[in-house]
C-alpha cells in the first residue's frame, strides 16, 4: 500500500508539480513584479521571490498616465467585432462546404485550408501596403478587417466538421415539409451546432485578443493600439523600462482571455484539437 | 396553336422567384460563400500577389514609383551576410525548439493521461503559457532574463554554481538560448493538449490484452500507443513548425534580432527592412523565402494523409 503510495507520488504527483511550476512560474514573477516597489524591484540582496511592501502604484500609473484603458477598449471592440465577422462567414462557408453539392466545391475547401496554414509573417509587408491603399492604415478597420483572414479558415474547417456530424435526414425532413433551405439552416441545423459555433467564437476571441505583428505594423498612434502592442511599445521609454508597469499590463491584458478560457475550457479544447484529431 | 404553344411553354418554366433560385444548390451554395471568400481574397490572396510583385521591384516608402528589377531582390538577399544569419538563427530556433516541445509535450501528454486528483484544474492552468497573448508573456520573460536583475542569475548566484550572471539577452549563444527557452515554455502546453486528445483516443482493451501477453509498460507505449497517435503527432509537427519558422512576438520583444543579429529570424527581419528601414520590396522578398518551407510542410502532410488513409 505504501509503496505504490509512495510509487504515484514519483512517478505522478512529483513531475506534475514540476511541470505545474515550470509553466506557472512567469504568471508569479508578473504578479509580484507588479506589485513591487521600486526600491524593492532594484534590491538585489534581498529575497526576490516575496513581496515585502506590496504596492498598486504600478497599477495606479497604468490607468492614470498611460493610454491602457483606451488600447483595452480598442482591442475588445476589434475583437468582438472580428469574431462576429469571422463567425458569420465561418458559419456559411462550413455549411456550404458540409452540405451542398455544386461545382468547385472541392478546390475551394482545400484553398481555405491552405490559407489556414499562411502565417502572418509572410504577409504583412504587402498588406501594409493594401491597407495604405485602402485608406485603412492606422484605424481600427485594418486590424477588424484583416483578423479575419486568420479566423475564417479555422472556423470554416470547425464547423464544417460540426455540420457532417448532424445527421442530413433532418433537414431532408424539414425540406419535404416545404420549409425553405435557410430556414432549415438556421432553425434545425444552427442549434445543433451551437457547441461547434461557441468554440470558433471563443478561439476566435483569444486569437484577435492576441494578435500582434498586424496590430503593430498597421498602427502608428497610442490611441488606436490594442493592449498588447500598446504595453510593448509604450511602457519602454528609450532604456528605461516601467517594470511594474509594464507587469501590470501584463497581467490585465492577459486576465481577460484567461477568465474566458478558464469558463469555456472543454469548447476551447475542442478548437484547438479538432484539426489535429479529426484531421 | 402558337399562342397555346407559348401558354404552355410559360406554365412549364414559370419565372423562378429569389428564394427558388437561392434554393439551387449551385446558386446558394456561391451566394453563402461569397462573404468570406470576399475578404480572403482582398485580405490574403491580393496581397499575396501583391508581395510578389514588391518582390520583383524595387519599392521603399521614398520613392514612389517601382521598377521592375526581375529576381535582384532574392540573389541579393542570399549573398547578404544578415540574411545567411538569419536563415541559420531561425532553422536552428525552429528545429531544437520543436524536438523539445515534442519531447516534453508527449512527456506531458502520458502525464495528464493518468487519472489524479484535481485533473481538470490542472489540464486548465497547463494550457496558459499557450492561451495569453505571446507578446505579454515575452515581457515576463524579458524581465526575467534582465541582465542585471534575471532571478535564474539570482538562483545561481545564491545556489553558488556561478560567481557572476549570465548576460542572457546580451551575448549571441545565450539570446538564442533565452528565445528556445521561451518558445518550448509557450508551445509544449499546445503539444501537450492535442496528443493528450491524441492518446485518449486509443482503445484501452489493446494495452490491456499487450499487458495480457506479458508487454512492458515501456513496450506498450512504443509499440501500440506511439503508432496510434503518430497521424496527430505529425499534423502537430506540422503547425508547429509552420508557427515556429514564421515567429516574430517573441524574439521582437526579448531581442530585436540581436544582439549583432544572433537572433534575427525571417519575420523580424523583414519587419526591420520593410517597416522600419523603409525598403518594403526587400522586406517582401525576405518574408517569402519562408515560402518553399510552408509548401514542403503542406505537400508533405498531404501525401502523408492520403498515404495512411489508402493503407
Amino acid at each position: 500500500m505504501t509503496t505504490t503510495a509512495s510509487r504515484r507520488l514519483l512517478t505522478v504527483y512529483l513531475p506534475l508539480s514540476l511541470a505545474a511550476i515550470l509553466l506557472l512560474f512567469p504568471f508569479y514573477w508578473m504578479l509580484i513584479t507588479s506589485i513591487k516597489t521600486n526600491r524593492e524591484l532594484i534590491d538585489l540582496s534581498g529575497l526576490p521571490f516575496w513581496v515585502f511592501e506590496p504596492t498598486l502604484e504600478h497599477y495606479r500609473v497604468l490607468f492614470a498616465e498611460t493610454g491602457f484603458l483606451r488600447w483595452a477598449l480598442n482591442t475588445l471592440i476589434v475583437s468582438v467585432v472580428a469574431t462576429a465577422i469571422s463567425l458569420a462567414c465561418s458559419i456559411l462557408a462550413g455549411y456550404t462546404l458540409a452540405r451542398l453539392r455544386f461545382r468547385g466545391a472541392g478546390p475551394i475547401g482545400a484553398a481555405i485550408f491552405v490559407t489556414y496554414l499562411v502565417p502572418q509573417t509572410l504577409l504583412f509587408v504587402p498588406l501594409l501596403e493594401v491597407t495604405r491603399q485602402l485608406g485603412l492604415t492606422n484605424t481600427l478597420w485594418s486590424m477588424i478587417l484583416t483578423y479575419p483572414t486568420i479566423l475564417i479558415p479555422f472556423g470554416t474547417w470547425l464547423l464544417m466538421g460540426y455540420f457532417r456530424s448532424i445527421p442530413r435526414e433532418l433537414e431532408e425532413s424539414a425540406l419535404i415539409d416545404g420549409a425553405s433551405r435557410f430556414r432549415a439552416m438556421t432553425q434545425i441545423v444552427l442549434p445543433l451546432a451551437l457547441p461547434g459555433i461557441l468554440s470558433a467564437g471563443i478561439f476566435s476571441f483569444t486569437l484577435s485578443w492576441n494578435e500582434f505583428i498586424y496590430a503593430l505594423v498597421f498602427t502608428t498612434s497610442t490611441d488606436i493600439k490594442t493592449i498588447p502592442v500598446g504595453v510593448v511599445t509604450e511602457l519602454v521609454k528609450g532604456d528605461v523600462y516601467f517594470w511594474g508597469s509594464l507587469m501590470a499590463g501584463a497581467l490585465l491584458g492577459s486576465v481577460p482571455v484567461a477568465l474566458i478560457y478558464s469558463f469555456f475550457v472543454e469548447h476551447y479544447v475542442a478548437g484547438l484539437t479538432a484539426g489535429a484529431v479529426k484531421g | 396553336m402558337r399562342a397555346e404553344a407559348r401558354e404552355h411553354a410559360i406554365a412549364a418554366r414559370p419565372p423562378l422567384s429569389i428564394g427558388e433560385v437561392l434554393d439551387r444548390q449551385g446558386v446558394l451554395a456561391y451566394v453563402l460563400l461569397f462573404p468570406g471568400l470576399l475578404i480572403l481574397t482582398v485580405f490574403i490572396a491580393y496581397p499575396f500577389v501583391t508581395s510578389l510583385w514588391l518582390a520583383v521591384t524595387d519599392q521603399s516608402v521614398s520613392t514612389s514609383g517601382a521598377r521592375f528589377i526581375g529576381l535582384e531582390n532574392f540573389i541579393g538577399e542570399l549573398s547578404s551576410q544578415i540574411f545567411q544569419q538569419t536563415v541559420r538563427n531561425t532553422l536552428v530556433y525552429t528545429a531544437v525548439t520543436v524536438v523539445f516541445k515534442l519531447v516534453l509535450g508527449i512527456a506531458l501528454a502520458v502525464l495528464m493521461n493518468q487519472s489524479f486528483r484535481l485533473k481538470n484544474l490542472a489540464r486548465a492552468a497547463l494550457l496558459l503559457p499557450w492561451i495569453v497573448p505571446t507578446a505579454l508573456s515575452a515581457i515576463a520573460w524579458l524581465w526575467l532574463f534582465d541582465a542585471t536583475f534575471s532571478v535564474f542569475n539570482w538562483l545561481l548566484v545564491h545556489s553558488g554554481l556561478t560567481t557572476r550572471g549570465i548576460n542572457w539577452l546580451g551575448e549571441g549563444g545565450w539570446a538564442m538560448t533565452a528565445i528556445i527557452i521561451a518558445n518550448v515554455w509557450r508551445g509544449t502546453p499546445f503539444f501537450a493538449i492535442t496528443i493528450l486528445a491524441g492518446l485518449q483516443t486509443v482503445d484501452r482493451e489493446l494495452l490491456e490484452a499487450a499487458s495480457v501477453d506479458g508487454a512492458s509498460t515501456w513496450q506498450r507505449f512504443w509499440r501500440i500507443t506511439l503508432p496510434l497517435v503518430r497521424p496527430v503527432l505529425l499534423i502537430v509537427l506540422l503547425f508547429s513548425t509552420i508557427w515556429t519558422i514564421s515567429d516574430f512576438q517573441l524574439v521582437y520583444v526579448l531581442t530585436r534580432g540581436g544582439p549583432a543579429n544572433s537572433t534575427h529570424l525571417l519575420g523580424t527581419l523583414a519587419y526591420d527592412v520593410a517597416v522600419r528601414a523603409g525598403q518594403l520590396s526587400e522586406g517582401a522578398a525576405i518574408s517569402l523565402y519562408m515560402f518553399p518551407v510552408l509548401i514542403v510542410c503542406v505537400v508533405a502532410l498531404l501525401l502523408y494523409l492520403r498515404r495512411s488513409s489508402t493503407t
